[in-house]
Formats: C-alpha cells, structure tokens, sequence
C-alpha cells in the first residue's frame, strides 16, 4: 500500500515537523502496516522551480519542428501592474500552451530529474533562460505530452516545489493478509492517529441516503456471497471533463495511472476508503443488477478483453444481456464506460472474502478489488463510499445526482467476544490495567460491555472482521502498548531428550565422512527419467517409482529423487567443470519412495478437534516412504602427488571404505560381497549388508555410466541407507578387560575360492579361535598359478593372550588351528602350503 | 693387577720413579688433548689407560717396591691414573657434544614444507548451523525433532489454521505431488500432499504425538515455488521452535529469542518484535535482530556504512508469535490448560548475514570451493 504522506495528513493533523519516516516508524512498531520504502516524490529534483504565466509567444519557423520563444512572468512581483521586470526568455518546442496560461517553468540553475541541469544558453538564435516543463521532465509520470498546464488560479512566483507537492513523500507500506482494511487511506489514517494519540477525521463519516425503490434496481440472489450492494446514479456527466492534477497526482503517487474523470474517481475512492468501486455505464445496462453465482458454461468478457469461461461457484453479475461482471474480481467489457458516457451507475458492495479468492486463484486474475475483498472490506463503508463517488462525480464532473439510491442488504458486525479483561496481559506476560486494556480496544474500533466482574463483551468494528478470537484482541493490546513492553523471561523447560540416537548417529555420520577428507554437498532433491536412464537402471528397477510433481520447477527433473547419485554427481561434474580435479564430496539427506497400494490422496482432516488416530494413521499411509540415504562420490586423486612422490587416484576401494566409515559412526558391522549392480562397474560392485539385510552398495562407476555423465574416469560411488544403518537400540560397547601378559602371534595363509568374501573367512576365524585370540588382520592376499585359478590366498595376523599367563606356543598354535578349523568349515579354506 | 712379587729386585721397578711417573702423566694428558676425534680418543684411551699402558704398568709395580715406599708411589701413581681417567671423561663429553651437534646440523629438514596428504573435508555451514542452532535449544532443555518433506497438507497447512482457500495454497506457491494419473492431470493439486513450505508442520505432528507440555526445535528442509537466484532458491532450510506449557507468555517467547541471539551472535545483541500475521500464531510478530556487527551505529552515518545490516541497524531474522488456540485445538491440546510460541528462521539468510555468504546459489552448487573453508564447524 503505497501513502502520499500529504493525503494522510487530511484525515490525522499530525503537527509539524511530523516526518513520512516517524509515521512510518510508528507504524511498523505497532502493526498498523510495515515501512518498505519512503520515496521523496522529487527525488533527483531542485529548483528554482516556478509558477510561470506566459506573457508573449513568438513562433519561430525555419526549423525542422515548430519552435516557440515564449516571454514568461515568472515572479510575483511582476504581475503587479506598471511592472518593470522583465518577463523571462525561453525557448520550447511544445505547443500544447497559449498566451495566459499558468505553467512551470525550471529557472537557470535548477536540477530536474535524471541529473538534467538548466542554465541560460542560446538556442534557435534566442536566448533561452530556463524551460517550460512537461510532467515527464518533473518526473512526475510518463503520461503527458506536452508541457504543464496549471490552473489559472495558481500563483505566478510561487515555488512550484510546494504547490505541485513535488516536496511530498510516499511511504510504501507492506501490509499483511489478514488486514484488508489497512489497503486504504482510511486505515492507515486510523492506526497513524491511534499511534500519534490524534483525533481520527473518518472520510467515511458521510451523511448517506437511506435506501428507496427510485435507484438503478438491483437483486441480490445470493445473500451469502454479497451480503450488501449499493447502487447510485449520476446523469449529466461531461464527457470531456478530466480528472484534476490533484487528483491525478495521489493517484501515480500511490501507484495507479490516471485514466478518465470517472476512473480515476472509482480508483481514488477505492484507496481513500479501500471500497472498491465499479461503474456503469448506465446506457449500456439493460434490465435490473442481478448478483447471483454463474451457471456451468457461462461466458464473460471482461474489461481486459479476455473472455472468461465461469465456473458455478464464481460470484457473477449480471443484467439482462447476460453476465456483465464477475464481481469484486473485474468488470465485464460490455457495460464499461467508456470516452463518451455521461450517465453512471456506481456499484459499492460487499462481497465474500472466500468466494472472491476462488475465482482469482482459479482465473489467475488479480486486481486492487479483489487484492480488497480477499482481505476483508468494511461492509459499512460501501453506502458511504458511493456517496464520496457521487459527490466527487457531480463536483468535478459536473453530474447530477440521480434521485434516489438503492441498498441491498445491511452490513453485519463481527460476533462479539468475551474474554476476561486480563487476558491481553496473560498472553504477554505484563501487567495491563484494566483501563489500557480498554482503551485500546476501543480505539480500534471495538465496542465493550462489561460482564460481572471480570470479563469484558467485544464487538469488533465492521471493518476488522480478522477479529475472531481472544487472542486476536489480545493482539491489538500488546501492539498498541508496544512490543517493547514485553519483558524477557525464560521459560522453565522440563528435562530434555535432547537428540535421538538417530540423530546423534547422523551427525557422527557427516562428522567422519568429512574429517576422512569429504566435502558435504545439499543438492536439490529433484530427478527426471534422463537422470536415470543415465545411470543405467533397467527398466523395472525400483528406483524409477517415483514420487512425481504437479508443479515441478522444471520439466526434466519433474519428481522427488529416489537415490542420491544424480544429485551428487551433478555436482562433482560442476566442480571438475570449474577446475577442481581432485574430489571426495557427500551428502546425507532424503529419499523418497511411493508405498504400494497407499492411498492416492492425503485427505483433509477436521481442525476443529484432534483427528483419531485412525485418521491421522490414514495420512502418514498416503505418505510416501522418506528415508535418510549417505552417499559419497569420488575421482581424481583421493591422495595428492607433491614433493613426496606421486598421489594415490581415488578408486573403488576408496568408496567401500567411505562404508566402513559410515559403519563405524553407526556402530555397525558391515559384510561385504561382490555384486552386480546399476550403477556400478559389474566387477567392481560391493554389495554391503548389516545383519545379512542390503543398505547399500559402493565400487567404481559404471564406465558407460562415466562417458554418459561426462564424468572422470573411474570415478566412484557409495550409496547408503543410513536408516537401515542405524541400530534399534543403542549399542553399548563392552570395555575389553586389558592383559598385560606377553602377546603371542601367529599367522595363517588360507586358500579360499575367489568368490569367498574376505570378512567371512575373517569371522570365522574370530569366532574359531575363541577366547585367547586378541586381533585377527588380514595382511597379504595372492592370487596367481601357485594356487589355482579362481582362487585366492589371504594371509592373516592373528594377535593372542591369555589374561593371567605367558601363552606356551601350544597353547597359541592350538588355538590358531582351531580357528583355521572353523574357516574350513565355514567356508572351504585350505591352508596354504 | 698383577699379584705382589715374591721376588723382589729394585732394577725391575725403574717404572715407578717419580720423575717417570710425571712424565707418563703429562705424556697422556697431551695425547688425551690432542685427539681431535672420538676414534682417535679411543686409541689414546687404549694407549694411556688401556691394560699396557705405562700407568697401568707402574701400578702393577708397586707391590715390588720396598714396603716404605709402596704407599708413596702407590699415591703418585693413583694421582696420575685418576687425572688420565678424568681428562679421557672430559675429552670423550667434550668431542660427543662436538659430533651431536654436527650430526644434528647435518640431519636438518626444511620444516616448512607442506604434508598434506591427508584430503581436507568439510561439512556443509548449512548443516553446521543447524546443530549449532539445535544445541543451543538443547542446553535449554530442548529436544529436537524431524519431519517428512513431503507433508499431507492437512499437516502443512490445515492443522496450522491456513484456511481451504488460503492463497498459499496454490501451484503457483506451493509443490504439490500430483495426483494419480486418474485424476485431474498432472498440474493438480488433489493428492493433498505437497513438500513442506516450512518446518511449521512438526509442531502439528508433536503436538499430536506427545501432548503438551512441550518444548522441541526441528531443523530441516523446506520448498516454495520460488525462482532460484542470489536472494531465493526453492530449496531451503528453516529452523522451528515449539513450546507449549502452562502459563507461556509472550515474554517468555521473547527471553527465549534473546537468549538465543545472544548464544549465536554474542553479548548485547538484542531482538525486536514487530507485529506481523501468520495464520498459527496469535499474537504474531517478526523478529529483528540488532545489527551484530555495528550495534545500529551505521544508521544515518554514511561515513561507515555496514554490509551486515545495510545500514538499517536491524536484521530480519524470522517469524514468530504465540501459537494459535485453534492450532491447539486440531492438535489435541487444550487451550484453556496450556498456551505457548513458537518462533522460525531461515538458515540461508542467517548464513547470509552471519558468514557474509553473497549468492544463495553458493549454498546449493556443492562447489568445494564454497564449503572447504567451513572446515568442521562454523
């Protein structure tokens, strides 16, 4: 809502030396509307800048355009009679002016805007001491061709600074939804007097015509959708009368192009009073206003020139040609005005918040009057606001008020309130008397009648109908005594929980990921079939159920991702493109994956009661599975040549390890077996499990899957569901009972077929040599003709000690035999011999 | 040491003349002085103090003296050979502090070159400042929470006391998960899910599992339909906060908020509400944070103008208020018992104020260069 701080002072006599920024202030602590911007109407402008009247006016020929030398009277003095000053000589190429007219005229020395500096210069062969100005050169809109014209009453030698209001300000206020009422002059007037303690002129305080059967007839067939509607007529309007530069001025100062007397009346009405207003053309309207909801099929053109196809829940307005609005919303073409009408229909009513929002969503049509009716409008200022229209018509339009005036309906009050007078103070915490509470509310606009002893009656205003609830008054208190009153207690929280198990995991998680030298990324979780078919999946692969977008921000990447790879290696890709080569990045973050057979939508549940459980279990089933995935990518050096001698490149074995790190963090063992799997390398895919169930998979990179990204060779991948990692209960570790005795090693070389995975063997080794062993680790593996093909040979450390004694080689040898024992058993090792 | 003579014959103890004695003395000592290295020591000391030395010879001597001049000589000779002993002990100290610090010279490193085998990592501020955040509420009792991104919008929006034609509502700013094929199309609205427009929908979904009292703070991700560029991305995170107990007032929400900007932005940083609407709370306010870095001294001094708050001396910090009775209500809790706040901010905007962060995009491209310099904590 954008205020010209002079039109605000018409209604709040605000003393002087008052600034557009003090109001503002106050208006932002309080509530009444929060300062965006102050602009000072003459930005870019200094004078002198003068009231001029055109003495003489010599036409110049000769040149390309027609040029005029103008001798202009620019002081006061000079119009006294027998005068000896000198009239002013300046050159203008307008023509748009005759001897007599008043105009303003920029004297040598004046700045106007765009840094355009007015000095005395020769020019068409005359001198040229100033300029004659246009209302684009003054800033003052781009609509104007030509130069000025003012009034003749207008003061010859006055600061045209001041008489044009060129030293005015507009504060730009944003104002928040629940608030229709601050859209006006009126409320912002309202709340700037309450906050400067200042009597409130109400421009709607107008004397109003009671209701008759001699106005334009209008029905209301739907009471609910429009619940008051008034209509007056003005006949005898001049056609060619405009709007007065007054006028025109607040309008671009707030925001709105003046258009034609009648417009601009309507527009100007709407934001001094926020009533939005519509206006007839009278001759073109056949038969009684009808307000009533449109019928399937309906068609309106409205006055932008679209046709709109109408939906039955529209509010609608029609005559008897058909429909000729859609009402609160935008007026229809066909009963527009238009250059040449002369009699007028205003239309002020009150329209369902609700209703009008509907239509606007619906139509994606916005406009100031709907911006209004979805925000509230007071329904007591519709009859009021016809009158300032009509007064305004018949004063500047020089219209006659048509006798008669038609009321549809009476505004209704919002439903009073009881609270106990002390709730404003309990909800702040600060002791409010009992007259500040009153006070305050009263000064919104509320009525208040006394119940017993304690409770207060409120009956909010018509035009706050956002006042619903206790709190919604204890809201007017708080903010009218300032929010600075509220002190600054703590609360006392119970004992916390603090973090989850979960939680704290997932931070011990991203904490080793990036001390073992990874680089965290948070990647939009979008993805599209390209990013899957690029990593190879077939085509039943799960991963492509998605969970798709109605509105998705683009058309590649319309549905919520289901692995974390494509965002990932987007950004390795991003990084290698903008000169990074050598890269280890993760994140942690969700997926999203459809259940089976879920419900297709969420339904609404009611608020005006805790939903059963049942019902809120119906909810969370239509919710798609959102689990917490880690992955890792790697490529380039996963160690860096230097001045040590060459770097290690980042491998498979790197990303599998990334596992074990995540492992770690979640306190988990993982098993490791070779697999197959999209997107990886088939001879480089390690399929990783806790307790036998899959979370995930790591290895080198597909290489079709490397060219089709453009990535760098080799690169490799982890993906984990951190979920599935995560332990249903905490795991408490057993402090090991330390030895001191002498430790006794032993190793072991063991054959195994090839497809043995490493921690099989190495677990049984653990389990077989029971308690004396300490450490099992594997050392060396060899796979070459010495073993066989499709075998491989892993040696291993194994570290033993008894509690309470030097271990006899024995007693070590016995042990270790029992463990190679076990791995024979368990998964057909030899030892090697 | 031989064993004393049985025979005695004075011509075979020439070797213990005192002049002789002298002589073997100073002869050692200056061969002791003259050994300019450790090897050419122990040659002496084999020389001088070795079993044939002349010293140790006169000594095996002694016992064929006469008895009278047995204790003499023995004292003479025991002189020479203690100040032998104690100039090889002198000499071998001196040449070995001489040759450490050669050898230690010699061994010299060039310390500053760089070992930075090891790859740096970093997590990403975003997520830093989220447990930085989440702490604070922990140290004050609070526990924190997670919730689904893609939310039932009765969760979302309904719960939260948004009303069936709020505009937010709306494909314009708002992700919807389409519905089935079945249904409208593509571009509806009607599965009544949508991604998470806030974290506000786990106050609904706490409330609803645990009751009051209350008091939690969920970090996480959230969605509108916003264009990408430096100030807004689609994609973001907020921090909530919820308490709800008995006797909550604004002030208590306002403590907390102060408490807070004091635990993230140091001592003497002070909040301001300023009254604003949200649809779930009531009362509602925005909060201002004083400027951090110039404390509002920026504010009409264009002589030192801050980035930080753009000379404003106020920082838009988030949004709060007094939890709606209503919420309270489609939540389970009763409002006659309990009242409480709640209190959200966006965590890209707090990186852009708090680590001068310039671009939103920074924050999202994963650019290494972007998150390196993080480290492990903000």
């Amino acid at each position: 809502m954008r205020v010209p701080y002079s039109w605000l002072q018409d209604y709040v006599a605000l003393p002087d030396g008052t600034t557009a920024f003090a109001v503002a202030d106050t208006l932002t602590r309080t509530g009444g509307g929060k300062l965006e911007t102050i602009e000072k109407v003459s930005e870019g402008l200094t004078g002198p800048l003068v009231v001029g009247r055109v003495a003489a006016i010599e036409e110049l020929t000769g040149f390309k355009k027609p040029i005029r030398h103008c001798q202009v009277v620019v002081t006061a003095a000079a119009e006294g009679p027998g005068s000896a000053a000198t009239p002013q000589s300046i050159v203008c190429g307008a023509r748009n002016f005759a001897v007599g007219d008043h105009v303003v005229v920029a004297l040598p020395g004046a700045v106007l805007p765009g840094d355009f500096r007015i000095a005395e210069r020769k020019t068409y062969g005359r001198d040229s001491n100033g300029m004659i100005c246009s209302a684009r050169e003054l800033g003052l809109g781009e609509d104007h061709d030509g130069i000025i014209v003012l009034a003749p009453e207008s003061p010859v030698g006055a600061d045209a600074i001041v008489y044009l209001g060129l030293d005015d300000e507009v504060v730009e206020f944003e104002i928040t939804p629940d608030r229709g009422y601050a859209l006006s002059l009126r409320g912002i007037a309202r709340e700037t007097a309450i906050g400067f303690e200042l009597p409130f002129l109400d421009p709607a305080a107008l004397a109003t015509p009671a209701g008759d059967d001699a106005g334009y007839p209008v029905r209301v067939d739907d009471a609910a959708g429009c619940d008051v509607f008034v209509a007056r007529t003005v006949t005898g309007l001049d056609p060619k009368a405009s709007s007065p530069l007054w006028m025109q001025r607040r309008l671009q100062m707030s925001g709105m192009r003046p258009i034609s007397l009648i417009v601009d009346i309507a527009n100007y009405v709407m934001l001094e009073l926020g009533q939005p207003i519509h206006t007839y053309d009278r001759q073109r309207l056949s038969g009684p206003i009808v307000v009533r909801r449109a019928g399937a099929g309906e068609v309106l053109e409205t006055l932008d020139g679209a046709k709109r196809q109408l939906d039955p829940g529209d509010l609608l307005i029609v005559d008897d040609s058909g429909p000729i609005g859609l009402a609160g919303v935008m007026g229809g073409a066909s009963t527009e005005i238009h250059d040449g009408s002369t009699e007028v229909v205003v239309e002020a009513a009150h329209f369902e918040a609700t209703s009008i929002a509907r239509t606007v969503r619906r139509l994606k049509l916005h406009s100031e009057a709907s911006k209004r009716f979805e925000r509230g409008v007071d329904p007591a200022a519709a009859a009021a606001a016809a009158q300032r229209v009509v007064d305004l018509l018949v004063e500047l339009g020089g219209g006659t008020a048509a006798p008669g005036a038609t009321v549809v309906g009476t505004p209704t009050r919002p439903a009073a309130i009881t609270i106990p007078w002390t709730h404003p103070g309990r909800v702040a915490g600060v002791d409010y008397t009992r007259a500040e509470v009153e006070q305050r509310l009263t000064e919104v606009g509320c009525e208040l009648l006394p119940a017993g002893d304690d409770d207060l009656v409120v009956t909010p205003p018509t035009w706050r109908p956002d006042l619903r609830d206790p709190n919604d008054l204890a809201e007017e208190v708080i903010r009218l005594e300032g929010f600075d009153r509220l002190p600054s207690t703590l609360p006392r929280a119970g004992a916390g929980t603090g973090y989850s198990p979960a939680q704290r995991i997932r931070r011990r998680v991203g904490t080793a990921l990036a001390s073992a030298g990874y680089s965290e990324v948070i990647a939009y979780p979008f993805l599209g079939p390209a990013d899957l078919d690029a990593l190879g999946l077939p085509p039943n692969d799960p991963r492509r159920n998605t969970v798709p977008l109605a509105n998705p921000i683009s058309e590649e990447q319309p549905a919520m991702r289901t692995t974390l790879l494509p965002g990932l290696l987007a950004a390795l890709r991003r990084n290698v493109g903008r000169g990074s080569a050598d890269l280890a990045l993760f994140e942690q973050g969700l997926v999203f994956r459809p259940k089976r057979d879920a419900a297709p939508v969420a339904p609404r549940l009611t608020v005006e009661r805790r939903p059963t459980d049942e019902e809120l279990a119906s909810l969370d089933a239509a919710l798609p599975h959102q689990p917490r995935r880690v992955a890792v990518v790697l490529s380039g050096l996963r160690e860096p040549a230097g001045w040590w001698g060459a770097g290690r490149p980042a491998g498979w074995q790197d990303a599998i390890q990334a596992a074990r790190i995540v492992a770690d963090a979640c306190r988990v063992e993982l098993e490791i077996t070779q697999d197959q799997h999209e997107p990886w390398h088939p001879g480089r895919c390690a399929r990783l499990a806790v307790n036998g169930r899959l979370v995930g998979h790591a290895g080198e990179l597909h290489p079709r899957v490397v060219a089709e990204l453009g990535l760098p060779p080799r690169t490799a991948a982890l993906e984990l569901e951190l979920d599935r990692m995560i332990p249903d209960v905490e795991v408490l570790t057993q402090a090991p009972a330390l030895s001191t005795m002498p430790v006794a090693t032993q190793d072991v070389a063991l054959v195994v077929d090839a497809s043995v995975p490493e921690h099989a063997v190495e677990a049984a080794l653990r389990e077989g040599a029971g308690p004396l062993l300490e450490s099992v680790r594997l050392f060396d593996v060899y796979t070459g003709e010495r073993i066989g093909e499709g075998r491989k040979s892993l040696a291993f450390a194994l570290r033993f000690r008894a509690p309470d004694r030097t271990l006899t080689a024995e007693e070590a040898s016995a042990a270790r035999e029992s463990a190679v024992a076990l791995a024979a058993e368990r998964t057909g090792a030899a030892l090697r011999s | 040491m031989s064993a004393p003579n049985k025979s005695y014959d004075p011509v075979e103890v020439e070797a213990v003349k005192p002049d002789e004695v002298a002589r073997h003395r100073s002869d050692a000592l200056a061969a002791i002085a003259a050994a300019s290295t450790l090897d050419e020591l122990h040659q002496v000391k084999i020389a001088v103090a070795g079993d044939r030395a002349p010293l140790a010879l006169a000594n095996r001597e002694i016992g064929a003296l006469p008895p009278a001049a047995r204790a003499e000589a023995g004292k003479r000779i025991g002189e020479a050979r203690g100040a032998v002993k104690q100039a090889l002990a002198e000499r071998q100290e001196q040449l070995e502090t001489e040759r450490d610090a050669r050898v230690l010279i010699e061994e010299a490193v060039d310390v500053t070159l760089p070992w930075d085998r090891a790859p740096r990592g970093a997590r990403h501020p975003l997520t830093t400042i989220q447990e930085r955040i989440a702490d604070i509420f922990v140290a004050m009792g609070y526990q924190v929470v997670d919730g689904p991104e893609v939310e039932a919008e009765w969760y979302n929006f309904d719960a939260l006391n948004f009303p069936p034609d709020h505009p937010v509502r709306d494909l314009q700013d708002t992700f919807f998960v389409a519905g089935k094929p079945a249904g409208e199309g593509a571009e509806s609205t009607a599965s009544g899910m949508v991604l998470r427009t806030h974290t506000s929908p786990v106050q609904a979904r706490t409330l609803l599992a645990q009751g009051a009292p209350v008091y939690v703070v969920s970090p996480g991700r959230t969605y509108r339909t916003d264009e990408l560029d430096a100030t807004h991305t689609p994609v973001f995170s907020q921090i909530e906060g919820l308490a709800v107990d008995e006797g909550l007032t604004m002030g208590d929400l306002k403590g907390t908020l102060d408490h807070w900007a004091t635990a993230m932005f140091g001592d003497g940083v002070v909040t301001r509400l300023r009254p604003h609407f949200f649809p779930f709370t009531e009362p509602s306010a925005e909060v201002d944070l004083q400027c951090f870095v110039c404390k509002g001294a920026s504010v009409g001094d264009p002589d030192n103008p801050c980035r930080t708050c753009g000379s404003e001396g106020w920082i838009e910090w988030g949004g709060c208020g007094m939890v709606n009775p209503r919420v309270l209500v489609a939540c389970g809790v009763d409002p006659e018992r309990y009242s409480g706040f709640a209190f959200g901010m966006g965590l890209e905007r707090s990186l852009m104020f708090l680590n001068n962060v310039k671009d939103m995009r920074d924050m999202i491209e994963g650019d290494v260069r972007f998150t390196l310099p993080f480290g492990m904590e903000i």
